[in-house]
């Protein structure tokens, strides 16, 4: 009977190795261990056994299927690493091909570098006001302290719609205007459009943004111009950001302030990128004039402000080094696609 | 402002100071410079005389020289026409460098050797601008004193430096050297030594030739003397190199001195010709004189806002701006009237705005120190008197109102420290108020007595800035206001901005950011009263934008010409037009072309359509909470929009904005282009978001077709299908639009039903199909499609 089992057992080691696939494989396992294989056809013969022989059989019966299980199991393994691998490769394709496009589109590299600005003011705890871009003298000028005919008016050249009617050359009017409805202490930014009549040429652009902060309470100073422009111009430009003030003149605040900050670039040492001064012009500041604050209602005795206002192109144009500040009125594509960068990581230095 | 420093330090002692530290100095307090140059640079000039001159053999324009320079005589071959024996020249020797990086090498002219060059002022480096003709045609005749072998740049009085001060508005004292002197002198701390206003005065009278008469109170001040018997000629060698310094070009003697006085007060002079005037001098306004021939011969209107000097019978000038023609000094002249006068800024201002920007309008417009219009009249009779050889008459013409005083100015302490927010000493500011010439009395606060010429110092704030500028700024260290702490916010409207510009770019469109100012209104909106600048630079940016689609076209057809094929643009700003005043609205605008997703080798292409645009203002609208409140209409669109291509967007009823194609005459490529009115979705009000439980049943779906004539709207079928199953349906999509060409056409629903509280059986849903069905074909004239 043995013998039988052993013929099986190497009829089957031979037909094992001519298994190529796991069809075969089905094949091989149905041919021995199935219902008709050739294990059960060994089955009806243990009848005429004597039961010592019986025992043996079953034992060897049992081994036999064990031991094709076994085979087969492993063999189906390796067959299915292999089909897999083959169907793997039959699947490869030219990753080099082009890339589905997806049209993210761009955040105007102004409205960019406005919300970082109004957001840093945000957590210093401003509220960002908005005002009219088509505005009166009165609150451009005459209740900034520029009475008309005043010759610091030829400062800021204006587009007029009649004598009392103009577009706003800065946005300082938004100051008067919430001077004029508030009580107490004002933390606002007044971000927006202006307007001047200049020739549009790389530096200059009849059409630009500013935002203009503006402090009021019963103790501030020169001294918390400088603390917050200092927080700002680290925010903005980095920790190593030096702020450095000199005096300048502005009808609508005094003392008047011209602000700089050490360039990021060469460090302050002087480079190219700032003139080799080390330093670059960023804004304009000052303590509020007290006819300003009384023009609208606020006692200077009592009140004292500080106000400060930058141009975002200017700011726009040394962060991302554009060199003519027409780039941002063309709308070229071309120029746009290229401010569509999320924050998230930082720049390298 | 330039500042010539050779004529500063005579009045401030500057010897040991560095020009380019001073200048740093002077940022330091708030004077802003452009540019430090020298007025002529080089070396290796020498004083020169030419013992012989003869023709070159070879050339009629050349000449051959022989020049004495001290040490040597050169041969140098020379070019100009002026050159000869005799004259003393200036010496350019083998080695010297010129302007423009010139070097004088030896060389052979001709085959004639040639050791140097003769120079003119030109060479030097002087500006055309300030030469006269000779100095541009030739070679510069020295004087005869000039010493052969010293330093031409030295005897010139060229070895300048000039700071050009980029001064505020405010200052207008420092458009002097005396008032430049002052600032300086503040910085170290040292003494101005004012110039000679002595001189000698004749026993004529000017009050024997001439009468006064002041009829406006637009002139404050009206100073006049007369100098006789002048001599015209040129200035003495300090005058004119000074002038050049300064920007100003030599003419003769008399004008020179004149301008010299202003540069060095600040205080502008006119000299009349004496000879031609009639005794009594009138200053009115210009009321009852029409014209007057200024002295640049144009034939000018007289303008009420003039204030004008006459001689009663004739206008002689337009007060601080120009002198009549008639008047002016010319080589002729023996006798002047010197004029020294303060008038009203704003006069002045107005009628050099429309005249001519002068060097003595702009001091005028700025204020003169009223302590200086007597002192500039003596200084220039004192130059007269020395350069001139004018005769001083006795007497003085004078109309004076102005106050001389001291103007005094109380500060305490505490207000100083407070506003500058430093702890500085009370010695310190008394220190800081005394170099700048102030006088100041401590009586608990500080008295502070300012001096005239500091027209700028009003009020206690201009004190405290002149404390925190002298003291420096470097001095002050920041700190943080003492605030509420808080976290402040976006207002409503920036809120929405902000989110309208996360949103359209999200769908993949730029944001472009276009001019307010635009050519005029077209064709993209309805025009609204229009807001036109009175102004304008150029004819194409003269009104005030009333949509930004028409911009945003522009940017369209910009890009498309450079090779750009889809163009997907928004922008969000406002629109400007007349309502009971001047009034905006805010706008968010998109424009879209060509394709949108993109893959062309797999065939995955979107082209941008009616349809995607119509998703992408859907998306929008639903963003804002606005689900199922705003339709569609086919209504009037503005004429830049395709008449059968283009719907108006309604919100509640009310119009908002529009979709559609931009008109084919306008662009043969379809682009698309939307506006919604930001102002109108702000006046809504939304409900907060609800949450809706989610079924736990299984949702059907079944597909229904209608056919029906081509002009029925899906929007109606749509209609009569959500009427009689809204509550059951989840979900309704047309999947497909058949044209039969027979004016039928075919459109086929998707319906999703769902029950939050069961599953649908087969035969509620054919119930509700049914339904549908008999709704549907009642109410219109679409019939069921077969199954």
């Amino acid at each position: 009977m043995n013998e039988k089992v052993k013929d099986i057992k190497n009829k089957f080691e031979s037909d094992l190795k001519n298994v190529k696939n796991t069809k075969e494989l089905n094949e091989l396992r149905v041919e021995y261990l199935g219902k008709k294989g050739y294990i059960q056809k060994l089955n009806p013969l243990i009848k005429d056994l004597s039961n010592e022989e019986k025992k043996e059989f079953g034992k060897s019966l049992n081994d036999i299927k064990n031991f094709i299980s076994k085979e087969l199991e492993e063999l189906k393994m390796k067959l299915d690493k292999k089909e897999l691998e083959e169907k793997l490769v039959s699947e490869k394709i030219d990753t080099s091909l082009p890339a589905t496009k997806f049209s993210k589109g761009s955040i105007h590299p102004l409205t960019k570098v406005r919300r970082e600005i109004e957001e840093i003011f945000i957590s210093m705890g401003y509220d960002v006001v908005e005002g009219p871009e088509v505005e009166f003298d009165l609150y451009n000028f005459e209740k900034l302290n520029l009475p008309k005919n005043h010759p610091a008016r030829d400062m800021q050249d204006t587009f007029y719609v009649n004598d009392e009617v103009l577009l706003r050359t800065h946005t300082s009017p938004v100051q008067v205007r919430t001077l004029e409805k508030s009580e107490g202490d004002i933390r606002i930014i007044c971000p927006g459009k202006t307007y001047r009549r200049d020739s549009d040429d790389p530096t200059h652009s009849h059409q630009f943004t500013q935002v203009e902060g503006l402090v009021v309470s019963k103790d501030v100073s020169l001294s918390h111009l400088k603390g917050t422009l200092e927080e700002f111009a680290k925010k903005m430009f980095g920790d190593s950001v030096k702020v450095r003030f000199r005096p300048n003149y502005f009808p609508f605040t005094e003392p008047s302030i011209e602000v700089d900050i050490s360039c990021f670039k060469c460090k302050g040492e002087g480079c190219s990128f700032c003139s080799k001064t080390g330093f670059i012009e960023i804004l304009g500041a000052g303590m509020v004039h007290p006819n300003v604050l009384k023009m609208s209602g606020y006692d200077p005795e009592v009140y004292r402000g500080f106000a400060f206002g930058m141009g975002i192109e200017r700011v726009a144009m040394i962060r991302h080094e554009i060199n003519d500040i027409r780039d941002f009125y063309t709308n070229d594509i071309r120029f746009l696609n290229q401010f569509n960068r999320k924050g998230g990581l930082e720049d390298e230095a | 402002m330039k500042l010539s420093r050779n004529f500063l330090k005579d009045y401030v002692d500057i010897k040991d100071i560095n020009i380019y530290e001073l200048a740093d100095k002077m940022v330091k307090v708030g004077n802003e410079f452009e540019t430090i140059r020298q007025l002529a640079n080089s070396d290796s000039l020498v004083v020169g005389k030419v013992i012989e001159c003869e023709k070159h053999s070879e050339s009629d324009k050349l000449s051959v020289c022989k020049v004495d320079v001290k040490d040597e005589v050169l041969q140098i071959v020379c070019g100009a026409p002026n050159v000869r024996e005799g004259l003393k020249v200036v010496v350019a020797k083998v080695g010297a460098v010129l302007p423009g990086n010139f070097e004088i090498k030896k060389a052979s002219i001709l085959n004639t050797e040639s050791n140097g060059m003769i120079c003119s002022l030109l060479e030097l480096g002087i500006d055309k601008a300030f030469l006269s003709q000779e100095d541009i045609d030739g070679i510069h005749e020295l004087n005869n004193e000039a010493k052969v072998g010293e330093d031409p740049n030295k005897y010139l009085m060229f070895d300048d430096y000039i700071i050009d001060f980029d001064l505020t508005a405010n200052r207008g004292d420092l458009l002097s050297v005396i008032g430049m002197a002052y600032e300086v002198s503040a910085i170290y701390d040292k003494k101005v030594i004012l110039p000679d206003i002595s001189y000698k005065e004749t026993k004529d009278d000017i009050n024997e030739k001439f009468t006064l008469n002041v009829e406006t109170k637009n002139c404050m001040a009206y100073l006049a003397k007369m100098v006789s018997n002048i001599e015209i000629k040129d200035s003495p060698q300090f005058i004119k190199s000074r002038l050049i310094a300064s920007g100003i070009r030599p003419i003769n003697n008399v004008v020179d001195i004149s301008n010299y006085v202003m540069l060095e007060t600040g205080q502008p002079l006119h000299f009349f010709d004496a000879d031609k005037l009639n005794k009594d001098l009138l200053i009115t306004m210009g009321d009852d004189f029409k014209k007057i021939k200024t002295l640049d011969t144009v034939e000018r209107d007289v303008n009420k806002e003039d204030i004008l000097v006459t001689d009663t019978k004739n206008p002689i000038a337009l007060a601080g701006v120009m002198g009549s023609y008639d008047t002016e000094v010319t080589s002729n002249t023996k006798n002047i009237l010197i004029e020294s006068a303060q008038f009203n800024k704003t006069n002045v201002r107005l009628t050099s705005k429309r005249v001519l920007r002068s060097e003595a309008s702009s001091r005028f417009e700025k204020g003169i120190d009223p302590n200086m219009t007597l002192f500039a009249l003596k200084r220039a009779c004192h130059l007269l008197e020395k350069y001139a050889k004018g005769k001083v008459n006795k007497g003085i013409l004078m109309h004076d109102e102005l106050n001389k005083d001291d103007k005094v100015i109380e500060v305490k302490l505490s207000e100083i420290q407070n506003t500058l927010g430093m702890e500085i000493m009370s010695k310190e500011v008394v220190s800081i108020l005394n170099r700048l010439g102030f006088i100041v009395k401590n009586k608990g606060h500080f008295e502070v007595h300012v001096p005239s010429r500091r027209g700028d110092i009003e009020i206690k704030e201009d004190i405290i800035e002149e404390v925190g500028r002298i003291n420096g700024y470097e001095k002050l260290i920041g700190n943080l206001p003492n605030l509420e702490t808080k976290r402040g916010g976006y207002s409503k409207k920036s809120k929405l901005l902000k989110d309208t510009e996360d949103l359209l770019s999200s769908f993949g469109l730029d944001q472009a950011i276009n001019y307010t100012l635009v050519k005029d209104l077209d064709d993209f909106s309805f025009d609204l009263d229009k807001i036109i600048i009175s102004n304008p630079m150029s004819e194409d940016k003269k009104v005030c934008r009333q949509n930004l689609t028409s911009s945003l076209f522009e940017n369209y057809k910009y890009n498309s010409s450079r090779g750009a094929k889809n163009i997907n643009l928004f922008e969000v700003g406002d629109v400007y037009f007349k309502n009971n005043g001047y009034d905006s609205k805010i706008l968010a605008s998109g424009l879209m072309s060509g394709t949108y997703l993109l893959n062309e080798f797999q065939g995955k292409v979107v082209d941008v359509d009616f349809y995607l645009v119509k998703g992408i203002v859907t998306e929008f609208l639903d963003s804002f909470g606005l689900e199922n409140r705003y339709e569609f209409i086919e209504e009037d669109v503005p004429g830049a929009y395709h008449p059968y291509r283009s719907v108006r967007i309604n919100v509640n009823k009310n119009h908002v904005g529009y979709l559609g194609q931009v008109h084919p005459s306008l662009s043969k490529n379809e682009v698309y282009i939307f506006e919604i009115d930001l102002s109108k979705l702000m006046e809504l009000k939304v409900r907060g978001v609800k949450y809706k439980e989610i079924s736990k049943f299984p949702t059907t779906t079944k597909d229904l077709a209608f056919i029906m004539p081509k002009d029925i709207k899906s929007s109606e079928i749509e209609r009569h299908i959500r009427k009689v199953c809204s509550r059951y349906l989840k979900d309704l999509y047309v999947f497909d639009v058949y044209d039969f060409n027979d004016g039928n056409k075919s459109l086929a629903f998707s319906l999703t039903f769902e029950d939050k509280t069961q599953t649908l059986s087969d035969d509620f849903v054919n119930d509700l199909l049914n339904k549908i069905i008999k709704n549907v074909e009642e109410k219109t004239s679409a019939k069921l499609r077969d199954k």
